[in-house]
């Protein structure tokens, strides 16, 4: 029997912080902002993760890896919990992960998440801010559409190099 | 792995739903009423969407509406597994195992994908009363729904945004775009009323649901901007009979759910 070897809170966020999103693996989960908190129990370790959109089907693989990486260090009593609350935003995606995000050729997020205060209603014409290209870095961009491969990105055009491109968009 | 008894069919449950349940706690048979109002609509508009993938007039509308249903079940997953906790059912036993009075979905999401132009008439009355729903939903009292619908608004707001812009196209496009909007509406919308009826169960569930006649005035606001802006007139929307929360159904739900439900019920149990 493998005896778990639980060590520190801040090692074991490390070890959860090297699984990437499998739509995105430049990505780690930690950079996008879906890992939410790693605990040390009693009963071993609880990592809890938030989606990015309620349907996103990455999540499974997401728990199946962090089970994995864990198993890798010899812990195997690790428990994955989902939480919605709070909703996750594009906001929480750090920096380092919106160079990666453009460096790998996907316009990370521009501007700010507005629909979280309940009582902002937008009309139904939303305010666009320029998207820049992240092959060329033109801002003379157009949307494609606002659907893309993923349920998180959209799709863009740039007009200058004529590439098209992904845009990670503003949740 | 958690089962639970179908008689002799055994169903496993999935793992992510547990840690939804597990973390909420359990549901009031009030509140999993309510939770399948909801439910149901996501999952049955999320079915009705999926349709169109490979067969949308743009390979990008292919992606929108499969990305769009694919939201609606996420919705639907949270919703279900919610209002399952109530009768220790999982998502999958209330989406594949209830028949069709069962079913609390609304009369708008059953009607019939038709033309390109039916199932944008059908999504602009879903999708803004939605955004409607959820913005308030996120202030309920009961931290699930709240938590949910927090989730969901941010979502629908992309929804909104998309139908918003196709009403416009197909309003503003060609005589024969226009010509088609105009029958799509006079098919669909009479069916919106039922989006916006009060039962009894909502008086129960003061500071929880969200009262529909109370989202009225908000759709009614995005919808006069819209015919303002395109002269498009909207029919009047209280005529058909409604009652979709009571289990009362037009004939296309049964065979969504025949369709939908199929491979759960003929090969019980399954995995792939």
């Amino acid at each position: 029997m493998v005896t778990p070897v639980l060590t520190d809170r801040a090692h074991l966020w490390k070890l959860a912080a090297t699984v990437v999103d499998p739509e995105i693996p430049v990505l780690t989960i930690e950079d996008l902002g879906i890992l939410r908190d790693v605990e040390v129990g009693a009963d071993g370790v609880t990592v809890t993760i938030t989606p990015t959109y309620s349907g996103c089907p990455a999540m499974d693989a997401i728990r199946d890896d962090l089970l994995s990486v864990f198993r890798r260090e010899g812990i195997e009593d690790v428990a994955v919990r989902r939480v919605l609350s709070p909703a996750w935003t594009t906001d929480w995606m750090s920096e380092d992960g919106k160079r990666k995000l453009a460096e790998y050729g996907i316009a990370p997020p521009s501007g700010h998440s507005t629909v979280s205060d309940p009582h902002v209603t937008r009309g139904p014409i939303p305010l666009t801010l320029a998207t820049r290209c992240p092959r060329c870095g033109s801002a003379d961009t157009v949307e494609i559409s606002r659907f893309g491969s993923t349920s998180c990105k959209a799709l863009y055009e740039c007009r200058a190099c004529l590439e098209p491109f992904d845009y990670f968009k503003v949740l | 792995m958690t089962t639970f008894d179908h008689g002799d069919i055994q169903l496993d449950e999935l793992a992510l739903d547990d840690e939804i349940v597990r973390r909420a706690g359990v549901a009031t048979a009030d509140v999993a009423e309510y939770a399948l109002w909801l439910g149901d609509d996501a999952l049955v508009l999320a079915q009705q969407l999926g349709w169109w993938i490979s067969r949308a007039p743009e390979l990008e509308e292919d992606i929108a509406l499969g990305n769009i249903a694919l939201d609606l079940l996420g919705h639907a997953r949270s919703l279900l597994s919610y209002a399952g906790s109530a009768s220790g059912r999982t998502e999958d036993d209330l989406a594949y195992w209830r028949g069709e009075r069962d079913f609390r979905s609304s009369q708008l999401v059953e009607q019939p994908n038709g033309d390109y132009a039916h199932t944008i008439v059908r999504q602009l009355a879903a999708a803004v009363s939605m955004y409607e729903l959820y913005s308030r939903l996120q202030s309920s009292g009961d931290a699930t729904l709240a938590a949910i619908a927090a989730k969901a608004v941010k979502e629908v707001a992309y929804h909104r945004e998309h139908c918003v812009e196709w009403f416009r196209r197909l309003a503003l496009g060609t005589d024969e775009s226009r010509r088609r909007l105009e029958i799509a509406l006079d098919h669909v919308w009479p069916y919106v009323g039922d989006l916006f009826r009060d039962e009894p169960l909502i008086d129960r569930l003061e500071g929880i649901a969200v009262r529909p006649s109370s989202l009225r005035p908000a759709f009614d606001a995005v919808i006069d901007a819209l015919a303002a802006e395109t002269g498009i007139v909207f029919p009047a929307a209280d005529t058909a009979r409604g009652g979709g929360r009571r289990g009362w159904h037009t004939e296309y739900l049964s065979l969504l759910l025949a369709e939908m439900q199929v491979l759960a019920r003929e090969h019980p149990g399954a995995t792939w």
